[in-house]
């Protein structure tokens, strides 16, 4: 498969990439790791008459401590993020969800920001990210601006993206000490997409959830905040009655498309079973912790 | 519209290469087509059979979904360039072959080049590491079991020390 002819620029600097994005319109489309990309162009499904690779702006890569904020760089690939020391000691969900998805040559190319940018709602990283409280930094030609994960995403492929801007970097709030957290997917194959999946936040006092965050992938339009699910949690031991309670409240804001991973029923509560398998790893992490 | 070409240079098996491409042509192509390296196989085009993998600067890639202006000035190494310059196999060849690691061996070179860079990364992983390792490529003949086997035996073999079959 042959994808359509096009342009292919590769600035050295952020500056040089957002000038020529503003300049190319419509038409360009930044370039990370590709592989959501590539593959739609082969299909025609995409035809960019430009792009705008980033891989040469040394700027996007790399995993940075601000303050109580652990940023990584929008070019960060899934391989560097699970291999780092730093995510795996301060936020080791990261690496957990990083090394679900797709397979080891994927994860060595496909980028971090790729992944919670493109707005495909089957990607695994933006759930997480809605968990964790993420925000992303966008990167236009009037400047930056920093949008809230949890504000980010619109519709499937919809996002609060702007023509012609980068999403640079994404920000995390380093989780207090003693948290737990687990991602717990459903696939049917390696390299597959969710049929449904959950992540979980959680810290504990005195044996009760003292806080809770839970993200839904690929069981909506777009990854899913299950803010009144966790709140159920918060106060309750994970006690049977109260676990079934918030399970329960997850799957009625979810609406899965049925597809060859399952109908619509079997779906939603593949969610709910992701979320109670995570709740349950992510408690015992904390107690661990 | 046709678009600019695009001159790229990159090391191939130790050899530097310079070619005229189309920002559209993907680098397999570039590989089977223009460089003649044939080994690099075209399973499925879509990213997930790993036939047409290649070691890219420390990756496994896989070169149908890259493009040829994205690896300009990479070092590339295909299974052409897995033996030695006397012909001697490299130790995971001679693994395929001593444990019968193909049947058809379509998916091999892929299969090949994926575990050379997981033998870079982990010298003596688990039969558990190896199966994870080589996720992203598909054999439709062997149900992995010779594969992996293969992949233990190079490993033995690099790693210098007697390799033991696994009791079945």
């Amino acid at each position: 498969m042959i994808p359509a002819s096009f342009e292919y620029h590769r600035p050295q600097s952020l500056n040089e990439a957002v000038a020529l994005l503003a300049e190319l319109g419509e038409e360009a489309r930044p370039l990370g790791g590709g592989h959501s990309l590539i593959p739609m162009m082969k299909l025609r499904l995409a035809t960019p008459a430009h792009l705008v690779d980033l891989a040469a702006i040394g700027a996007l890569k790399g995993i940075a401590v601000e303050g109580g904020d652990i940023v990584i760089g929008a070019m960060t690939t899934q391989h560097e993020i699970a291999g780092s020391d730093l995510l795996a000691a301060q936020i080791p969900i990261l690496r957990e969800t990083a090394l679900l998805i797709a397979d080891p040559q994927v994860r060595y190319v496909g980028t971090i920001g790729g992944n919670v940018a493109n707005g495909d709602p089957g990607n695994d990283m933006p759930a997480v990210m809605l968990c964790l409280g993420a925000t992303y930094h966008l990167v236009g030609k009037g400047g930056e601006r920093r949008v809230p994960a949890r504000e980010f995403y619109r519709g499937a492929y919809v996002t609060a993206l702007n023509p012609g801007e980068i999403l640079t970097a994404v920000r995390i709030p380093a989780p207090p000490a003693g948290h737990g957290a687990a991602y717990e997917k459903l696939k049917r194959k390696i390299g597959d997409y969710a049929t449904a999946a959950a992540a979980v936040l959680l810290t504990l006092r005195g044996g009760n959830v003292a806080s809770c965050s839970i993200g839904l992938t690929n069981v909506a339009d777009t990854p899913l905040w299950a803010e009144a699910a966790a709140n159920i949690l918060v106060g309750s031991s994970l006690d049977t009655a109260t676990v079934k309670r918030a399970v329960a409240a997850a799957e009625a804001i979810t609406s899965p498309a049925a597809d060859t991973r399952g109908p619509v029923q079997y779906r939603t509560k593949m969610a709910g079973v992701m979320l109670a398998r995570s709740l349950a790893r992510a408690r015992q992490r904390a107690r661990n912790a | 519209m046709p678009s600019t070409k695009t001159r790229v240079s990159m090391t191939v098996n130790g050899d530097a290469v310079e070619a005229l491409v189309e920002p559209r042509r993907l680098l397999v192509h570039l590989l089977r087509d223009d460089l003649n390296l044939t080994g690099v196989h075209v399973g499925c085009d879509t990213t997930h059979c790993g036939a047409c993998t290649v070691d890219l600067d420390g990756k496994s890639i896989k070169s149908c979904t890259m493009f040829a202006v994205q690896a300009s000035g990479a070092e590339v190494r295909t299974i052409e360039g897995m033996a030695a310059a006397d012909g001697a196999l490299h130790a995971l060849q001679e693994g395929f072959r001593e444990m019968h690691g193909l049947q058809c061996g379509f998916c091999t070179p892929g299969m090949i080049l994926r575990a050379y860079r997981l033998l870079q990364e982990n010298k003596s992983p688990t039969e558990a590491e190896i199966r994870f390792g080589i996720s992203g490529n598909l054999c439709r003949c062997t149900g992995y079991q010779n594969i992996v086997k293969a992949i233990q035996y190079a490993a033995a073999k690099l790693n210098g020390v007697p390799f033991q079959e696994a009791a079945e």
